[in-house]
């Protein structure tokens, strides 16, 4: 089969409405928004910590989370696979290998010094003096700390987004503690490869159609949103 | 009429310099106070102390005859709020803005909405609530941020440099609206300056501040009156000079500066003087021109200071002069660092204080 012949049938495929191709995304698209939610969660909170104090170290603190952001895909995965394996591994009684939560788990870990990086710039790039502002118009230490944050908050959405994007385009946590379980572990990225190799050429090219217009989109409707830059007032007026 | 805040042998340090050394003050219920020194006098410092978002090192603040304990601070917060001298702004509308100290205090919604217009209309930014405070000019911000301030009705009010980077304009609205604050809200206000013209004609007391340390409290009659030796040493502060006057035969004085430099004034005093020339009153050209001033010195450009819709220059002609043009001029004039430049004013420009 040639390439053309395969993009035909990958689009009559995904036009078709595939209830494969649609179960793999959404699950792509929850396992990835999980780890994004998460990573978020705890990278938010330390971005802040981290970005809002002077403290012996920061600077390395600082380099750690940069390089991490680095960190090969497969290195990690294998990393997590040995912790998790049910025979040997110190979590393998969790009982988590092949499963989403285990791939969920580590694109949290993959995209944490990304969401810690991107947010620590984002932060220390707002006025110092906002936190003066905040204060003197009778906010709390927190509420002023919380006033920081929102007008870094499209520094920390973007920082989400660049996760989110990393978690849905990555392989090799997803091949070592996912596996490729049908109807259970297969993503897009493991699902392209998997289909691949059991000659299903034109599903793999549907996923990957489906993998890079979702990315695309989300980077595009990000891109308008922040041109228009209409959430902030909206946000402001829930204080 | 009692003591709103006294402080009380206040000292503050940045790891090994001493910002303040010492400070005793009361500030009184109901006036406004003038802060007068040159720039790094440790004017701002102070008023973040006031302000209750910097914490002394050493010495008592008292809060309406309270002592203001670190327990009690957040709440004392609430009675107190600074306008600063850089503009800051909250991304976000005007609305929000001004809204945000009154939402922290509870104020119900149908309220706020309420205050915002009218403090909105005291700065005359009426109507504004919609623009993003971002997108406003430096002048229409630092209203905004006045208005904010003044919607919370604090008991005191903290204003750092209010009018020193903006243009005449919005200068002049921003000294009315602070005099009116003070003579209709009832007020207390201490502003800090190093603008000669609005310690004369703002304050009921002005203290002057100098290397950290309080010399001298006063009315601006008593403090302007007698020569004041820290007056004199403030040299700092833009166009302030010290010299000898001599009548000459028109009836005008003629003032030896130094270095050279002689001015003309048209008071009438012999001896020791301090004078001062209102950086606007000075008239940049790049040629000798003929005009009726009675003060036509030649010198370099020395500093370039871009502020929003003014340009501050410094040009040594002898003596260092501030000058303050608009960014129209400045632009085409096409002016940089060390251009020859002619200064001119009158002699009614040249005040003896």
């Amino acid at each position: 089969m040639n390439m053309l012949d395969g993009l035909i049938k990958a689009f009559q495929l995904i036009f078709s409405g595939d209830p494969r191709l649609i179960e793999i995304t959404l699950r792509s698209l929850f396992v990835s928004g999980s780890a994004a939610l998460i990573a978020a969660l705890w990278g938010i909170p330390i971005a802040t910590l981290i970005a809002m104090n002077s403290f012996r170290g920061k600077f390395l603190v600082k380099t750690i989370f940069n390089s991490l952001i680095g960190i090969p895909t497969v290195a990690l995965g294998f990393l997590l696979f040995l912790t998790f394996s049910r025979e040997k591994g110190p979590l393998g009684f969790l009982g988590l290998l092949y499963t989403p939560t285990a791939i969920i788990i580590g694109e949290a870990l993959l995209i944490t010094p990304i969401i810690v990086s991107l947010a620590i710039t984002a932060i220390e790039a707002v006025d110092p003096e906002i936190v003066n502002l905040a204060k003197t118009l009778g906010a709390s230490e927190s509420q002023a700390s919380f006033a920081v944050l929102k007008e870094a908050l499209s520094g920390i959405i973007l920082a989400g987004v660049a996760s989110f994007n990393r978690a849905i385009g990555e392989l090799g946590i997803a091949q070592f503690v996912g596996g490729f379980i049908a109807g259970y572990t297969e993503l897009l990225t493991t699902g392209i490869w998997v289909e691949l190799q059991i000659g299903n050429i034109e599903t793999s090219i549907a996923l990957m159609i489906i993998l890079l217009t979702l990315v695309f989109a989300i980077n595009l409707a990000l891109n308008i949103i922040q041109r228009r830059r209409k959430w902030a007032p909206l946000l402001y007026s829930e204080t | 009429m009692g003591a709103i805040a006294v402080l009380r042998n206040v000292t503050k340090d940045f790891a090994k310099t001493t910002v303040l050394d010492n400070i005793n003050l009361q500030i009184t219920e109901g006036e406004i106070l003038a802060l007068l020194g040159p720039n790094g006098s440790g004017k701002t410092t102070l008023l973040k102390i006031l302000a209750f978002i910097l914490k002394p090192t050493k010495g008592e603040i008292y809060f309406d005859g309270v002592k203001v304990t670190d327990k009690s601070v957040e709440e004392t917060r609430m009675e107190t709020t600074m306008v600063f001298q850089k503009t800051v702004v909250f991304r976000t509308s005007v609305h929000n803005n001004i809204a945000y100290g009154l939402k922290i205090r509870r104020m119900p919604n149908n309220k706020i909405g309420e205050k915002i217009s009218e403090a909105l209309r005291l700065v005359r930014l009426e109507g504004f609530e919609k623009r993003q405070a971002k997108k406003l000019s430096g002048g229409e911000q630092q209203r905004v941020a006045l208005a904010r301030a003044l919607a919370l009705n604090t008991k005191l009010l903290l204003l750092d440099e209010p009018t020193a980077n903006l243009d005449p304009k919005n200068a002049d609205i921003m000294e009315e609206v602070i005099a009116a604050a003070n003579r209709e809200l009832k007020t207390t206000i201490v502003i800090a300056t190093h603008n000669m013209f609005q310690a004369k004609s703002l304050p009921h007391r002005i203290a002057l501040i100098n290397d950290g340390k309080i010399s001298e409290v006063g009315t601006p009659t008593e403090i302007f009156g007698r020569l004041s030796k820290t007056l004199a040493s403030f040299a700092a502060v833009e166009n302030t000079f010290t010299g000898t006057a001599r009548a000459i035969e028109d009836g005008t004085t003629q003032v030896d500066i130094g270095n050279g430099v002689q001015l003309e004034t048209a008071a009438q005093r012999d001896g020791a003087v301090t004078v001062l020339i209102s950086p606007s009153d000075i008239i940049l050209s790049k040629n000798r021109i003929s005009s009726s001033a009675r003060n036509v010195l030649s010198g370099k450009i020395v500093e370039i200071l871009d502020l929003d819709s003014i340009v501050k220059l410094k040009v040594d002609a002898g003596k260092p002069f501030a000058v303050q043009i608009t960014k129209r001029s400045f632009n085409e004039m096409q002016l940089s660092l060390g251009n020859e430049v002619f200064l001119a004013f009158k002699a009614s420009s040249v005040q003896i204080l």
